[in-house]
């Protein structure tokens, strides 16, 4: 980007315009599964208040959402369900797996919970933790966001 | 009526039912615990709701415990509360594993008929009678029954991302065209 003098005017390419729009907007699905889903409310909440960092609006719908934070333990029951949404989630979407247990199954090593939920949906950021403080959740989407800076577009 | 020691209980239930086999199970708390035949169960459920001196007409909760590999493995555990004699009673049936059934109770006590869904989904006890004996927790495709003590717990298991069609192809085929016929009449 450059200032050009005298011209109010910034140029750019439209990859870095893209990429910055991403970035700076990432909507995550209101998804919820276990105890980690109360630090992301924390963490979208007036205290840690992700909104600093444009992700604050948690939509409804997975139609409306970038970002899908895989919050708790993923039962084998719930993983069709989980996989649909994914599914359901426009281009271009990203996954975070949120502590412990979304990442590798957690303390729960049996036969009712998939052992990491990077068998079920790509995963782009770990975040470790049982949970993960909203501290640790907003660094993750930081580090999401500087991934995303990297996305070329073709 | 203050708190009944398992003696009397035992006592009032021979009266009401006097074939019943019945036996004092020991316990560490003053709760009145007692282990009953599972061929006697459907006579005493009844006799233990609708007795007027017994009216246990509150099932607190329903569920199982697997003591294998003694024999019988499977004990059934009913948490029965009187409300009208403020009086609790924990009734327990032993059961084979090679012959895991017992009659249901939910025809007597209408909140059996999850509690005893569960039992079945994971521990394997068939509810002879019950009227809706589908899984409760697991997916409907899972096999063998994880709280039993010989299940292997740390399976492996590929999860699926997809599941099951839960309609049948024809109900499926019904639901599309009624669908199609109610967006022609918009």
């Amino acid at each position: 980007m450059g200032l050009e003098s005298e011209i109010p005017v910034l140029t750019t390419s439209v990859e870095k315009m893209v990429q910055w729009a991403r970035r700076s907007s990432i909507w995550p699905v209101t998804f919820g599964l276990a105890c980690c889903a109360i630090e992301m409310m924390a963490m979208s909440c007036s205290r840690y208040d992700v909104a600093r960092f444009g992700a604050e609006v948690f939509r409804g719908s997975p139609r409306q959402s970038d970002l899908m934070i895989v919050a708790g333990r993923l039962s084998r029951k719930m993983a069709p369900a989980l996989r649909r949404i994914y599914d359901q989630m426009p281009e271009p979407k990203w996954v975070i797996s949120m502590g412990a247990c979304a990442s590798i199954g957690g303390v729960f090593d049996n036969y009712a919970l998939v052992q990491g939920v990077d068998q079920i949906v790509p995963v782009d950021v770990y975040v470790p933790g049982c949970p993960p403080r909203p501290e640790s959740l907003i660094y993750g989407i930081v580090q999401l966001q500087r991934k995303i800076a990297l996305q070329k577009l073709a | 009526m203050g708190p009944m020691d398992t003696a009397g209980l035992i006592a009032l239930l021979r009266e009401a039912a006097p074939t019943a086999q019945l036996e004092d199970a020991p316990g560490i708390d003053l709760q009145p615990t007692i282990y009953a035949a599972r061929d006697d169960m459907p006579e005493l459920t009844r006799v233990l709701r609708d007795r007027p001196e017994l009216a246990y007409t509150l099932l607190i909760e329903l569920t199982a415990v697997d003591y294998w590999p003694r024999e019988p493995r499977f004990e059934v555990v009913y948490l029965l509360v009187s409300i009208a004699h403020r009086r609790r009673l924990r009734l327990k049936v032993r059961l084979h594993g090679d012959d895991a059934r017992i009659a249901t109770a939910s025809d007597v006590w209408p909140a059996a008929n999850w509690l005893e869904r569960e039992v079945w989904d994971l521990f394997g006890i068939v509810f002879d009678g019950h009227p809706d004996p589908r899984r409760l927790l697991m997916p409907e495709d899972w096999e063998g029954f994880p709280l039993r003590k010989d299940y292997p717990v740390q399976i492996k298991l590929t999860p699926r991302t997809t599941e099951a069609l839960q309609v049948t192809e024809e109900e499926f085929r019904a639901n599309l065209t009624k669908d199609r016929l109610s967006r022609d009449q918009a």
